[in-house]
């Protein structure tokens, strides 16, 4: 009997999958990491992929896809357009798969000389091409940005998806947070940050931890007004700064190509 | 009939951090025609990304190879960092260190204990059926993974990509009521883990022995050896960590385009069974009694007792971090020491055109990382052997030998108990999960 109804309240549950891309499956675990309340978010999903955790299988259509990482081989293209076809809702998750992250750095250099360099004269036996976030590949309906997320953010937008609510990340960058939590401004202590071009969410993670911001959620819409202030009253070299962009959004440079 | 079977088995999974990977095994008339493990490296190309980069910036990057394994990668980057710059940790660094890696191994054994090796053994797919049959074994793992992490959260920031261990030390320091906090969390888990040694007293492992060599770090001093020490091996190697490329002699084979490693013979094993057989005499007292109580002794030669080997693992490093702990508490932090961070835009630490070796422990094996860098301290040439890659020369060796003693059985036990081989290793959480598109031609 248990079975039985364990079995219809699964039926009527959303179905929901994970799907990791290029990247270091981080951003799962955090979603492992959230500990007993895992349980409670499985109890109003029925969660029918997760590669991390799980070896099931799932052959019908998903009510929500939940992607992390980026684009950047020709097969991985492929599987992330038949996930959309199959996929009601699409949420792309972490940097690699909303920006690019970190593996976007690969588009800083020429794309068979970065190839050789790691894997030498076989390198054509590994197929690469450049690093691209998945809004330049498909539609994406939700994003939840940060490497890694910001739990909290996660279930906030997992539940607006299912509810079919939109959500949005309000345009303001980390310091309107980091001046809350009233952190020592990295610029007074001789060191440039990339908070005040990065969009908040984040509750400045990284400056509350002595560390600077390396931009890792991406740009606020219109980064140019703030940047002009603050390199000009420190003085910053615009190379250092767009240098340290590209630890996080070199892929930035292709979103013109995409017309959505 | 069955014992002169026919096998054509492929086992595919997709690109991980240290590549994917393919299990390719032909029978035919009941002879093995080929038995083989091919892991192709993932297309991030992290080395490649780095050069350019400031050295300063490469414990931020190299984290990102892997977020199961983030703070070990950080150390052993930070490792190659300094010694390139020659930068000397103060003992204070060296003691929140290891603290660090020891919440690491607790983090990640726990995980693979619990949450992939133990549904094999109890014969489900995934620990989410577990829910309803093992309720309370999922929420004590789930329980523990967070408490570890909660303790992470504490000393580093964050455990997926600590935030405040870098080049020279930590940006941010715990406070007193920090270290308490830590202490109090730890000390909860104790029942939990009285728990978890019963449970792995109950699991039953295969029966299977292949003689191979073991390499792991060692020491001349008492301390069971994580963050620091020479490259040594099981037959009697012995290497300083810059040499760390003759104790892994990393080559192509023909028949694949991975990397393999080999040392002393055709392969090793490096990992949580490794680092026993090496330096199982400087365990903790209460994890010598754990290993014990669990019948585990060196030289121990059956790779399915690496799962063992990690509950073992998880007792030395529970008590080891609340000595630490307690000895932090006594003797207080001195809150001097926090680091500026930065890629050293204004020049406060001399730089050098140098090279610098990583070799650390982490709960998979040793990791290395080796940089070069230029007079401005940017990266010239990065290297990075991971543990998975070692192993995956000694799980095709393996495979060899255990693949005739099983021939016989139903084909699900074949591939349930290859499965089970390749999750022994612990390659990468989400790989081992992954073994699941296996074709049978018979």
């Amino acid at each position: 009997m248990k079975t039985e109804n364990s079995a219809a309240r699964a039926a009527a549950r959303p179905k929901v999958a994970f799907f990791d891309f290029a990247c270091c499956e981080g951003c799962q675990l955090q979603v492992a990491n959230l500990g007993e309340a895992l349980l409670d978010v499985l109890g109003v999903i029925d969660v029918v992929e997760f590669r991390e955790v799980m070896s099931e299988k799932y052959d019908k259509d998903y009510d929500v896809a939940v992607i992390e990482g980026s684009i950047t081989d020709r097969h991985a293209e492929e599987r992330l357009k038949k996930i959309r076809a199959r996929s009601k809702v699409l949420i792309a998750y972490g940097s690699c798969a909303t920006i690019g992250g970190v593996n976007g750095m690969k588009n800083s250099f020429d794309l068979d000389e970065i190839r050789q360099s790691v894997y030498g004269k076989d390198f054509k036996l590994f197929d690469s091409t450049p690093t691209r976030p998945i809004h330049q590949v498909v539609k994406v309906d939700y994003t939840v940005n940060g490497c890694p997320i910001y739990p909290p953010e996660l279930v906030e937008v997992l539940k607006c998806a299912l509810r079919g609510l939109p959500y949005t990340v309000p345009d303001n960058p980390v310091c309107s947070e980091c001046k809350l939590n009233e952190n020592v401004c990295m610029y007074e202590r001789g060191v440039s940050c990339l908070g005040p071009w990065t969009k908040a969410g984040c509750n400045s993670w990284c400056v509350n931890n002595g560390n600077i911001c390396y931009g890792c959620r991406g740009e606020v819409k219109n980064p140019s007004g703030n940047a002009l202030e603050v390199i000009g009253r420190y003085n910053l070299k615009p190379e250092l700064i767009k240098s340290k962009f590209d630890m996080y959004n070199k892929c930035k440079e292709g979103d013109k190509d995409v017309n959505r | 009939m069955s014992t002169a079977k026919n096998l054509d088995l492929k086992v595919e999974y997709v690109t991980r951090v240290e590549g994917h990977g393919n299990i390719v095994v032909n029978v035919k008339d009941g002879k093995i025609e080929k038995c083989e493990f091919h892991v192709v490296e993932s297309p991030r190309l992290f080395e490649g990304m780095l050069r350019g980069r400031s050295i300063f910036e490469a414990q931020h990057i190299t984290s990102r190879i892997c977020g199961i394994c983030s703070c070990g990668h950080s150390l052993a980057s930070i490792q190659a960092a300094e010694e390139a710059l020659g930068v000397v940790p103060s003992a204070q660094t060296i003691k929140l260190r290891k603290l660090l890696l020891d919440y690491e191994f607790l983090d990640s054994h726990i995980l693979h204990v619990y949450l992939l090796a133990a549904p094999d053994i109890l014969g489900v797919p995934s620990f989410v059926p577990l829910i309803e049959t093992h309720n309370g074994v999922v929420r004590r793992a789930l329980r523990m993974k967070k408490a570890v992490n909660d303790v992470c959260d504490i000393l580093v920031g964050r455990h997926v990509h600590p935030i405040t261990a870098i080049v020279g030390g930590f940006t941010k320091l715990p406070r007193p009521r920090e270290i308490d906090t830590q202490l109090r969390i730890l000390e909860g888990m104790a029942g939990d883990m009285a728990e978890t040694l019963k449970l792995a007293n109950a699991l039953k492992f295969p029966d299977f022995n292949r003689e191979t060599e073991y390499v792991a770090l060692v020491s001349d001093d008492g301390e069971y050896p994580l963050l620091e020490g020479d490259i040594g091996s099981t037959d009697g190697k012995r290497f300083a960590r810059k040499d760390y490329k003759k104790a892994t002699n990393e080559f192509i084979d023909p028949r694949s385009s991975a990397k393999f490693t080999r040392l002393s013979r055709e392969s090793f094993f490096v990992g949580a069974l490794a680092r026993f057989n090496l330096n199982s005499a400087k365990l903790h007292a209460r994890a010598k009694a754990a290993a014990k109580e669990l019948g585990l002794k060196p030289v121990c030669h059956n790779p399915f007792l690496n799962t063992v080997a990690q509950v073992v693992e998880i007792v030395h490093c529970y008590h080891h971090a609340l000595e630490l702990l307690r000895d932090i508490k006594k003797n207080c932090l001195d809150y001097g020491q926090e680091v500026t961070v930065g890629a050293n835009e204004k020049g406060t630490v001399p730089v050098r055109a140098g090279s610098g070796v990583g070799a650390v422990e982490v709960p998979r094996g040793i990791l290395y990382h080796n940089y070069q860098t230029d007079a401005a301290g940017l990266i010239k040439h990065a290297d990075c052997i991971i543990p998975t890659n070692q192993n995956i020369n000694n799980i095709e060796y393996d495979f060899a030998k255990l693949l005739p003693e099983i021939i016989t059985l139903p084909k699900e036990a074949i591939r349930l108990r290859l499965e089970m081989l390749v999750r022994a290793y612990d390659p990468c959480i989400s790989c081992s999960a992954h073994y699941l598109d296996v074709e049978f031609v018979d």
